[in-house]
C-alpha cells in the first residue's frame, strides 16, 4: 500500500470503519512509515481536540428572547386549533 | 396521565407531548438544544448576530413544523438540519450568491477537489488533554476552522463535533454518502495541517516521502 492509498481510507480507518483485509495492509503501511503514522495520530488528536470543544453559552438576553419568540408563536399556531 | 417533565424525560417522548399541545415539553426541547445549535451557527458564521438569527430562526421553524416531524431521525438532527440549512443560506447571501442546491454546488466544484496532502508533519508537543487546559486553544481551533470552505467546515462540525453518523449527515444536508465521506476527510487533512503548524514540534518535523511503496 501506497501512502497514497492510505491517505484516501484515513477516515475509515480512523473511524474503525474499513474493512478487516484492507486495515491489515493499513497497519502493515504504518509499521513501517512513520510519516504516515504521525499524520493518523495528528488526525485522532485533532477530533479529540474539537470535540472536547467548549460549547458557545447562549447571550442570556438573547435566551430570554428566543424562549419569549417561542412562546408567542406557540400562542398564536395553538390559537386555531 | 401527564408524568412530570424531568431530564430523564426522552427527546422521543417530550416531541410527543409537544405535539400533543404541552408547551412546557417544546421548552424543555428548546433548553436541551439551545446550545449545540447556536454552538453550530458561531461556528460556521463566526458573528453572534447572524448566529443568534439563526438559532431564532431553526427554534422557530421546528415549532412551526413540529406536525410533520414523524421521528424517522432523531430530533436533535432535525435541529441540525435546519439550523445547517439556515447557516447556508447565510454565508451564500454574504457571497452574494443565489440559494443553488448544495448537490448542484458539489458537482461544479468537486471534480477538481484532490486529497490535501500532507505538508507539515510533525509529532503534537502536548496531548489534547494537556491542549484543552490552555486558554487560547478554542480560539486557535475556532481560527482553522474558520479558515475551511464552509462546505467542509460543516460536515466536520456534524460527523466529529455533533457525532452524527456520516448516513445521518448525508441526510441532514441533502449529500450522498460519498460526498460528506470526501468532504470529511478534506476537513480532517486541512485541519490538521493547520494545527500540526503550531502545536507540532518542529524538533520532531518529518519530510514527506515521496512515491513510496511500502
Amino acid at each position: 500500500m501506497k501512502c497514497e492509498e492510505l491517505l484516501t481510507m484515513l477516515n475509515e480507518y480512523v473511524d474503525g470503519t474499513v474493512d478487516p483485509a484492507i486495515c491489515d495492509e493499513f497497519e502493515k503501511h504504518l509499521a513501517g512509515c512513520n510519516p504516515c503514522q504521525v499524520v493518523v495520530d495528528n488526525i485522532r488528536k485533532t477530533i479529540t481536540l474539537y470535540k472536547a470543544g467548549q460549547p458557545y453559552e447562549l447571550p442570556i438576553k438573547f435566551r430570554e428572547r428566543l424562549h419569549d419568540a417561542l412562546r408567542e408563536k406557540w400562542k398564536e399556531t395553538h390559537k386555531s386549533k | 396521565m401527564t408524568n412530570r417533565i424531568t431530564p430523564e424525560t426522552t427527546d422521543a417522548e417530550l416531541v410527543q407531548r409537544a405535539k400533543a399541545g404541552e408547551l412546557d415539553a417544546f421548552e424543555m426541547l428548546t433548553t436541551r438544544h439551545e446550545q449545540r445549535v447556536y454552538s453550530l451557527a458561531m461556528r460556521m458564521l463566526r458573528q453572534e448576530q447572524d448566529a443568534e438569527d439563526v438559532t431564532q430562526q431553526t427554534f422557530l421553524s421546528a415549532l412551526e413544523n413540529l406536525d410533520g416531524f414523524r421521528g424517522e431521525a432523531s430530533f436533535s438532527t432535525w435541529l441540525l438540519r435546519i439550523a445547517s440549512h439556515a447557516a447556508l443560506k447565510v454565508i451564500r447571501k454574504r457571497k452574494g450568491l443565489e440559494t443553488v442546491s448544495l448537490e448542484a454546488e458539489t458537482e461544479a466544484s468537486e471534480h477538481s477537489d484532490s486529497i490535501p496532502h500532507p505538508e507539515f508533519i510533525a509529532d503534537w508537543q502536548q496531548s489534547p488533554e494537556q491542549l484543552v487546559q490552555r486558554r487560547e486553544i478554542q480560539r486557535l481551533l475556532d481560527e482553522a476552522l474558520s479558515r475551511l470552505d464552509e462546505k467542509h467546515r460543516l460536515v466536520f462540525l456534524l460527523r466529529d463535533v455533533e457525532g452524527l453518523s456520516i448516513r445521518e449527515t448525508a441526510e441532514a444536508l441533502d449529500l450522498s454518502e460519498a460526498n460528506v465521506k470526501v468532504r470529511l476527510l478534506r476537513a480532517r487533512l486541512q485541519l490538521r495541517e493547520q494545527l500540526t503548524q503550531t502545536l507540532g514540534d518542529p524538533a520532531t518535523q518529518l519530510t514527506r516521502p515521496r512515491h513510496r511503496e511500502h
